[in-house]
């Protein structure tokens, strides 16, 4: 019967239910698509290197952190005739870092050398580059930029020549975006230097232990990692701020949660105060009036927060149709009970008030009430 | 307190002041009042009598402010608030001038609601359904009080009042929102549900020929019980 009563009030005014289901439903949509972007590009970074195929990187001295996108201060010569002739290493490959339009990174690539480390790039229009200024996409940043194979493009950032699109492969490989590595190297005015360094081994066996050789040889201040390590340490912990602004985000959740029920569950209380008198009159305790208005708080938290799922595929899909290679969002399913249970939080929080201050109505004044 | 052989409200010495602003104003002013049970009462008076604050008392929605009050073996100048509350769900219950029906639910969950809230199974005993044939509104129970006349209201009010089967029915001014043909039905509802169960009815009312459905009648002004007949 309390069900009921909570249904049937909740449908008895349709608006007032539908506005509150949206108001709690928008910060669980902003927590789950914030959750979602944080682990689609963190798993957008692990598919791209893994997909490089190397096992060893070797960054300059200038990148100890594994998000920082360094400038090229390693000479290209001199580090790949070291490493093709250290023991085990069969691949060396450099690339120079650009970034352009945040978050994306341009990779400035030896070709021949990436299509033989990572086993052939998988061409889905074009081919290698042809010129100077040619540019190969990934088919995301190609949905994204709305661009084809023979193209021309400007990108802000990479100087004010046009790139032409010589190729469109399969994402998840190296970088969203891809030039020559000898104009980028121009470009940044680093001419024979790479910001990075590829190795493969002939077994990944002998990884660490080329690793440990590599790290004798070159001293600490350049950061030597297996790609593994790598990727692992590509976590939402590892972001400077990420999880502070998570839960940030959390918590203007739980606020909104809490203000929006409370207001609604307010004006309902107000709005049902005869009613409330005629519960009472009919020997409904404290406590039953006090569960009714909870009930409803928490089934405006539980339909706020199914339509904020509902809205983040929504997100989701407007973020993949507009900015797929630049912002790669995932659903994470755990996150709906996290985003439930937060936003449940506030609206128990928020039913508080108005439902003592139901609770405590006179009923013989609730009775009068017009 | 004597209980005066079956006597199920037994009132003394009754009085109540009630606090608005910082002015105390005494709506009873010493009610000494015996009703036996299975008697239909009526009690008229003009607005400000005290009528409806001496009913917000025998049927537990306000404590007295002093004298004594007992109703069907409690004595409610010494109950707490809760026990109030439990008088509410089984020993009384309310017929309203402006029926006061949930506008939420159906009649028959406006009924269900109150079996609910005392704690009983939510389907009436047979003998309660055919009280709802007798009541005439047994094919109106699914629809919401917006769709019903204001008789067939305060016919599913009724129903709601004596489902738990109360000892005592407290009907404030009963006909006061209704016609003529009405307000004739629901009084001969009520002195029926009296001489049929020996349901004890007190009600309120301004009209001297409503008043003369009751077994008796008591004439209440300024807070006291001035006739009885």
């Amino acid at each position: 019967m309390t069900a009921k009563l909570v249904i049937e009030n909740l449908k008895h005014k349709p608006m007032r239910s539908l506005l509150s289901f949206l108001l709690i439903g928008v910060p669980v949509t902003l927590i789950l698509t914030l959750v979602g972007l944080s682990h689609g590009m963190l798993e957008d970074s692990h598919e791209r290197a893994r997909g490089i195929g190397a096992d060893i990187i070797v960054r300059g001295t200038n990148a100890n952190s594994v998000l920082n996108a360094s400038g090229a201060t390693l000479s290209e010569k001199k580090f790949l005739e070291l490493f093709e002739k250290w023991p085990h290493v069969t691949q060396a490959m450099g690339v120079v870092l650009h970034p352009i339009e945040f978050p994306l990174i341009v990779n400035g690539v030896d070709l021949p050398r990436l299509m033989a480390m990572s086993g052939d790039l998988h061409f889905l229009s074009g081919g290698p580059f042809q010129q100077p200024n040619d540019m190969i996409v990934d088919q995301y940043y190609a949905a994204q930029k709305k661009v084809k194979v023979g193209d021309t493009i400007h990108i802000t950032g990479l100087g004010s020549t046009p790139w032409r699109i010589s190729g469109i492969i399969q994402g998840g490989i190296l970088a969203h975006v891809l030039v020559p590595l000898p104009v980028l190297q121009d470009l940044d005015s680093a001419t024979g230097k790479v910001s990075q360094i590829y190795l493969k081994v002939d077994d990944p066996k002998n990884t660490q232990s080329v690793i440990a050789a590599l790290k004798e040889k070159l001293g600490s201040a350049y950061p030597v990692w297996s790609l593994e390590e790598m990727t692992s340490m590509l976590s939402v912990n590892n972001i400077q701020g990420l999880k502070a602004f998570i839960y940030v985000i959390m918590g203007v959740g739980v606020v909104i949660g809490f203000a929006v029920v409370c207001l609604s569950m307010y004006m309902s209380v107000l709005q049902r105060t005869r009613e409330i008198g005629i519960l009472k009159s009919l020997g409904g305790s404290k406590a039953f009036i006090l569960r009714i208005i909870l009930a409803e708080a928490m089934i405006l938290g539980l339909g706020g927060t199914t339509l904020g799922v509902i809205m983040s595929f929504g997100a989701q899909w407007l973020i993949r149709t507009f900015v797929p290679a630049s912002l790669p969002m995932q659903i994470v399913p755990i996150w709906w009970l996290i985003a439930g249970a937060i936003t449940l939080v506030g609206a128990g929080l928020g039913s508080v008030y108005p439902g003592l201050s139901a609770a405590r109505h006179d009923p013989i004044e609730a009775l009068a009430y017009e | 307190m004597n209980n005066g052989g079956g006597d199920i409200i037994q009132i003394r010495g009754l009085r109540k002041v009630y606090r608005v602003g910082d002015v105390d104003v005494p709506a009873l002013r010493g009610v000494d009042l015996d009703v036996k049970r299975g008697t239909f009462l009526s009690i008229v008076g003009p607005s400000g009598s005290g009528k409806s604050t001496l009913f917000h008392i025998i049927g537990g929605l306000t404590p007295p402010t002093s004298g004594e009050v007992r109703v069907a073996d409690q004595d409610l100048s010494k109950v707490s608030d809760a026990e109030r509350t439990r008088l509410r769900k089984r020993t009384v219950g309310f017929v309203f001038q402006k029926f006061n029906l949930l506008p939420n639910l159906t009649a028959r969950d406006n009924i269900a609601v109150a079996r609910y809230i005392a704690g009983m199974d939510s389907k009436p005993d047979p003998e309660f359904e055919e009280m709802l044939r007798l009541l005439g509104i047994e094919q109106r129970l699914d629809h919401k009080p917006n769709a019903l006349s204001g008789g067939e209201q305060q016919r599913i009010a009724i129903a709601r009042a004596i489902v738990n089967r109360p000892a005592i029915l407290l009907a404030d001014e009963p006909t006061g929102n209704l016609d003529t043909e009405n307000s004739k039905a629901v009084l001969e509802i009520l002195r029926d549900l009296n001489r049929r169960t020996g349901q004890t009815i007190l009600m309120i009312t301004h009209n001297p020929e409503a008043a003369a459905y009751g077994h008796n009648t008591v004439h209440m002004r300024d807070g006291q019980i001035i006739d009885r007949s």
